[in-house]
């Protein structure tokens, strides 16, 4: 199972942050400070591995963005390294092209994208065709909505 | 994907010019949304970010309470929120509004509010209570979008206590033509299924209709909740193997819909939930693993591409196939795989292999030999990581030979380790090697001396414990105890003579109690040495009271002599008006004993040392006071999970039909009883065995031996003995390796290819693998080992103890049951029947004879099944005790109610006749009679008398028990010197660890004078206990539906080899229950309280004892049945 995503920047900026079981705010702090810390601290060619406490921390950097993502310990690394690539595919095929600006400023779609996938720890959906239509069908409703809006409603 | 960063850069002046650009992802970045995170990127400091951040907050709070605000633009402001908490500002005040959103708004509002109640709340958050009516309507909706929006939110958070109100909604949708619907409640089941096992315990079957939908989807995610039931009990899922096995076949050869793939393998993620449920499923399975072989071997074959991915799965199947019953040809292919993943130049896969060598060792030790050159290579790696997992490797093959070489490393990798976390693991398994496999004393106190330093007070608290255990209770030879304490003080000393301010205060204390007990065996140093050395630690401002406490008792113990006394007297001075009340405690203590050598004598006699002292576990001693504070008013004690159990029943909403909750009552009060103290005049003697020396718990003072657990202590030759003969590289294969692989393992041993690298290398190799294929299996791993050292031995002991204390409170509510029975017996019964009383008085010398006799008895269950098998066992139906105690008493032999005994219950189990009571020339008796599934009790009266006695009436009645009257006729008058039989059946009401049954006698005295007398009969519950007869998979079904439990460590009876069989047998013959299966060090019994109330119990051998945990629907039973066991272990 895994714990927790979280997305920063090379800045250590948080981007997104998913916790897939109860923290508390205090501790969703220091493990932001420690993951930030540690993950930036690597160098390049190392592992892409950690140990945390009793987690593994999976980090990859894509770009200016580092993805974190923690697990059981019984769990395996390698397919959770696969896990924060198919997330950054899913992104990619939503975004066209996804970049660091798109989540900067989409937050909440690549919220939403993330939950089609992940659910409560778990991977929900492997098929990337079918994640991306589930986000379209609820998007067919934002855009026209988004219609609606662009008009001079108020 | 680099090119997302070229994008960013490319992007960056044409996004912040804000045009159109097409794409979902654009319009936003107009938006207020947009300005927000545009002006906080063009601040420069924290402090500008805090007021933006706070003015923002305030517009967001202002439009959010005002009424005019639109559920859209609620939306926006909603999003603005978010990203304002995710900065790091509180916006707690927008909490309310995200569930009202989530509440009113339309699909996409929703969704933004579903979204920000996800992020913001956690499951214990109060708000989440006002969401539940909004999912509830949601989940009903016709709109599939808001159907999935409510199970996407269901399945990440949701209040544990409201999934009964929407569990129907939720197993509906289990049945909805949408197979995203389908798969989502699936993942939502999951989740109750994780939180809240028990409220879904009952759509298991519905689960196995979610394996086998015909959308891959849902199936998959039904494995989530198959992989967590299997792990829980492999037992109960071995007939869906074939089912497993047949899926993965499938999926290995591509018949899954192509989008499926990722990077063009199918399904991995599945592919690798499966070989882990298979894994699971069979493990030390034979027949299971059987089924699992091919498809093991097909996708090793498969998965011959260089990815990733497929390394993520060959991965998983090297850990199936070293987990099931091994084969050789696949344990080969794995052992190969190993070796592409450790020579692997990615350092991902090296770290994997490592991790999987780690695994595999366990059962094949050779491994290790193989890669040893690359382990070498690994252990100086610059990422610290595969380091430590070469540490954690290397951990697994320590033993005797290589100890020094591979502690020496971790201690290494200690002195500049990275977190806490880790230098608490590592000290800990430092620690462990240490006392498992330490050459000699110098070495064992020096490495511990490092411990204690490097592990500092993070370290787990058992360490210094069990080192002080250690060597207190010492070894077989008094003569190695001797010079291992000796070099301890010395090398104690030597280290407070120097720089102090350094070591930890955990070290300090260890110091100071080994100086305290142990400095008088050092010549060289006298004890003012010492004392002065103590001094000057208390002295420094570092040390914290609770280690000055520690110093103050090493002082007591070695304060003697004129300088001794000048420094105590000193010291107390100081420290007797402390704040601090222990210290202040200890001081007054020290001074007391500085001032007065004749106390000194008689209390910290000089070698006083190894004798063992004894305490009351019982705590008999405050028996007085209890019984006091009961007689005046004060509640019985009541134990902490039955508090909790009464606590949560008030507490919580009750979803329970009202008839199963827990009734506070009488019986309730017997269990509790029990746990109550008793006079001391009284338990004395009844409790014999709470002094026992069994019972005993050693005194956990300082300078204080233990008695117990002396013998089997290996000798230390021995050990050297055995390990020495194996020397060099070669791996040789004893023998029980051999046997333990089954036959897989026996393929000759390949000569270790040993390359050249430089000497060193292969220095160090030799060092750290020497001996490692010799060693019949790894100690760690649990396996039992021959060669198991001394120290270790000391060790194993530790947990004994505890036990020992846990399990003491036995004796005392064996006694209380027996007191209490008697105090309320005293007044309604005059005189009694010689019968028993012989041995009333050899049980308690101080108990009348003439009283409460029978109610001695029947409070002690096991004696009286005992003697009720002896009475089987002596006859075949009718002379039995009785008869021989008839004899004693000539006159009444006519009247031996035994005799009378119905036709139809002759032969059958059942126990002894006691006395009852005697009203005049009337003599009640009575036993009960196991006939089948019923108990019956039997009350005989006897008239002695010349006369006839008239209009006999006799009414039983109980709080406990219901008691129906099946003797057909009812007989009214008893003629001179004859006996009447009444006979009545019992059925449990509500448990209680004894049941009794209050009985009125009346009758007419043949001068016309009517009478009445009470009279009580009391039975062990046991008498009601029955095996259930039921199989592995049933009781795992079971297990699950019951909510009262118990849990509790029993003592280990051990007859020499199997202690958890023998103990368990030892249950099993005599409560009779049902003893479903021993597996490993867990084993599982049933029974059943008459007539069909299941009680199921789960052993495990843990620490030295043995950890039961009882479930049951009845809310007594549990709680009463332990008490039982306890009470037969203790017997034995």
């Amino acid at each position: 199972m895994m714990r927790f995503l979280l997305l920063f920047s090379r800045q250590g900026k948080l981007r997104l942050q998913k916790w897939f079981t109860p923290i508390s705010e205090r501790e969703k702090k220091k493990i932001i400070r420690d993951m930030t810390n540690m993950v930036l601290a690597r160098q390049p060619r190392s592992c892409n591995f950690l140990d945390w406490k009793d987690l593994k921390i999976i980090y990859k950097r894509y770009a200016s963005l580092y993805f974190c993502l923690a697990i059981e310990n019984q769990e395996n690394e390698l397919l959770a390294l696969e896990i924060i690539h198919r997330y950054v595919e899913l992104l990619d095929k939503y975004f066209g092209n996804v970049c660091e600006l798109d989540i900067i400023f989409n937050f909440e779609k690549a919220y939403f994208i993330l939950d089609e996938f992940i659910i409560g720890g778990e991977v929900q959906e492997t098929s990337k065709q079918i994640v991306n239509r589930s986000i379209e069908a609820s998007d067919m409703l934002q855009e026209t909505m988004e219609e609606y809006m662009s008009k001079p409603a108020f | 994907m680099s090119y997302v960063g070229e994008k960013t850069l490319t992007a960056l002046p044409s996004l912040l010019s804000l045009d159109s650009q097409p794409g979902p992802a654009k319009l936003s970045s107009t938006s207020k949304l947009g300005n927000l995170i545009r002006g906080i990127t063009e601040l420069t400091s924290k402090h500008e970010e805090e007021k933006l951040i706070q003015r923002e907050l305030e517009s967001i709070k202002e439009q959010v309470s005002s009424p005019n605000t639109s559920m859209r633009q609620m939306k926006e402001l909603m999003v603005r929120a978010i990203y304002c908490e995710s900065l790091g500002y509180e916006a707690s005040f927008v909490y309310i509004h995200a569930i009202k959103l989530a509440q009113q708004g339309t699909a996409l509002e929703k969704r933004v509010g579903y979204l920000a109640v996800s992020l913001f709340l956690n499951e214990s958050h109060e708000l989440l209570l006002l969401l539940v009516n909004t999912v509830l309507k949601d989940l009903q909706s016709t709109n599939l979008i808001e159907v999935c929006m409510a199970l996407t939110v269901v399945s990440q958070i949701f209040p544990k206590e409201m999934i009964p109100a929407i569990l129907p909604l939720v197993e509906e949708k289990l049945n909805h033509p949408k197979e995203i619907i389908r798969r989502k409640a699936v993942l939502a089941l999951y989740k109750f299924y994780l939180i809240a096992p028990n409220q879904v315990q009952h759509i298991h079957n519905k689960f196995r209709k979610a394996l086998c939908d015909k959308d891959p989807g849902v199936m998959t995610a039904s494995l989530h909740i198959y992989l967590q039931m299997i792990q829980e009990n492999p037992e109960g899922y071995k007939d869906l193997t074939g089912s497993f096995v047949n899926i993965l076949k499938q999926v290995v050869g591509g018949k899954l819909p192509i989008d499926f793939n990722y990077h063009s393998v199918p399904a991995p993620w599945l592919q690798i939930h499966l070989l882990r449920i298979l894994s699971f499923l069979g493990k030390n399975d034979l027949r299971t693993s059987e089924l699992i072989y091919e498809v093991l071997d097909e996708s090793l074959r498969r998965a011959e591409m260089n990815r990733n991915i497929t390394y993520a799965i060959l991965y998983e199947c090297v850990k199936c196939i070293y987990t099931i019953h091994p084969k050789s040809n696949l344990l080969e292919k794995a052992a190969k795989c190993i070796g592409n993943f450790v020579l692997s130049p990615d350092i991902n896969l090296k770290y994997l292999g490592l991790k999987a060598l780690t695994y595999v060792i366990q059962q094949d030790p050779k491994m290790a030999l193989q890669h040893q050159m690359t382990i070498i290579e690994c252990l100086d790696h610059p990422d610290l990581i595969i380091k430590r997992e070469t540490l954690e490797l290397l951990f697994r093959i320590t033993n005797a030979q290589n100890v020094v070489v591979i502690v020496e490393k971790m201690l290494e990798f200690l002195q500049n380790s990275p977190d806490d976390y880790t230098t608490i693991d590592l000290v800990g398994k430092v620690a462990e090697l240490a006392e498992k496999y330490a050459p000699d004393n110098e070495w064992f106190i020096e490495t511990m001396n490092t411990v204690f330093s490097l592990g500092g007070d993070t370290m787990q608290p058992d360490i210094p414990n069990s080192f002080l255990k250690l060597l207190s209770e010492g070894f077989d030879s008094v003569e190695e105890d001797r010079k291992l304490r000796l070099f301890a003080v010395d090398s104690y000393v030597s280290l407070l003579q120097g720089e102090t301010r350094k070591l930890p205060q955990c070290f300090l204390q260890v110091i100071s109690w080994v100086l305290g007990e142990y400095s008088h065996l050092s010549e060289d140093h006298n004890r003012s040495t010492v004392l002065r050395l103590l001094e000057k630690l208390l002295d420094m401002k570092q040390t914290s009271s609770e280690t000055k406490c520690w110093i103050l008792m090493a002082m007591t113990k070695l304060c003697e002599g004129t300088a001794g006394v000048c420094v105590a007297q000193q010291v107390s001075e100081t420290y007797i008006s402390s704040m601090d009340t222990v210290l202040r405690q200890r001081a007054q203590e020290l001074q007391h004993l500085s001032q007065d050598s004749e106390l000194r004598e008689e209390v910290l006699p000089r070698d006083s040392g190894l004798d063992p002292m004894e305490i009351d576990s019982s705590l008999s001693f405050l028996d007085e006071f209890v019984s006091g504070a009961l007689a005046a008013g004060a509640a019985p004690y009541k134990p902490p999970h039955q508090r909790q159990e009464e606590l949560a029943e008030a507490k919580v909403l009750s979803l329970e039909p009202y008839g199963l909750a827990l009734p506070i009552s009488m019986s309730s009060c017997s269990i509790t009883d029990r746990h109550s103290p008793t006079p001391l005049s009284m338990s004395s003697g009844l409790s014999g065995d709470s002094t026992d020396v069994s019972h005993r718990a050693g005194l956990k003072l300082d300078g204080v031996q233990r008695v117990w657990g002396r013998d089997g202590y290996l000798a230390k030759k021995e050990s050297v003995e055995e390990a020495a003969p194996v020397q060099g590289l070669t791996p040789v294969h004893s023998p029980s390796l051999q046997n333990e692989g089954d036959g897989s393992h026996s393929q000759t041993p390949t000569p270790t290819p040993t390359p050249e690298p430089d000497r060193e290398k292969e220095q160090l190799a030799s060092s750290l693998f020497f001996g490692v294929s010799s060693q019949s299996s790894v100690c760690l791993m649990g396996k039992p080992d021959s060669t198991f050292n001394r120290r270790r031995k000391a060790k194993v002991q530790a947990p004994g103890v505890t036990e020992q204390l846990s399990s003491s409170v036995a004796p005392v509510s064996n006694a209380v049951d027996n007191l209490l029975c008697n105090n309320l017996q005293d007044s309604n019964i005059n005189s009694v029947s010689a019968a028993s009383s012989k041995q009333t008085c050899e049980l308690s010398p101080r108990v009348p004879a003439a009283n409460g006799t029978c109610n001695t008895d029947c409070g002690l269950p096991e004696s009286d099944r005992k003697r009720s098998n002896l009475s089987i066992s002596r006859d075949n139906g009718l002379v039995d005790a009785d008869s021989a105690l008839s004899e004693d008493q000539g006159s009444r032999s006519d009247l031996c109610p035994s005799s009378y005994l119905p036709a139809e219950l002759c032969g059958l189990y059942r126990s002894e006749i006691a006395p009852l009571c005697t009203a005049h020339s009337l003599e009640l008796s009575a036993c009960h009679v196991h006939q089948g599934d019923d108990m019956i009790l039997i009350i005989f009266i006897s008239n002695s008398s010349d006369s006839q006695v008239l209009q006999i009436r006799l009414d039983l009645k109980s709080e406990q028990l219901k008691v129906t009257c099946v003797s057909d006729s009812s007989v009214e008058n008893i003629k001179s010197h004859t006996v009447a039989v009444y006979q009545y059946s019992l059925a449990v009401k509500r448990p209680g660890v004894d049941v009794e049954v209050d009985g009125t006698l009346s009758f007419l005295l043949p001068a016309g004078t009517p009478q009445t007398k009470h009279f009580s009969y009391k039975l062990p519950l046991t008498a009601f206990i029955r095996p259930l007869l039921i199989s592995t998979e049933e009781y795992g079904t079971m297990w699950l539906g019951f909510s009262h439990e118990v849990k509790q460590n029993l003592t280990l009876v051990d007859d020499g080899c199997e202690p958890l069989t023998f103990t368990l047998n030892l249950l099993k013959n005599r409560l009779q229950l049902h003893l479903v299966e021993i597996i490993g060090l867990e084993g599982i019994l049933a029974c059943r309280l008459l007539q069909n109330q299941p009680c199921l119990m789960h052993c495990r051998v843990h620490a030295g004892a043995l950890a039961v945990w009882l479930r049951s629907p009845v809310p007594e039973l549990p709680d009463c049945l332990v008490y039982h066991c306890q009470r037969v272990l203790q017997e034995k």
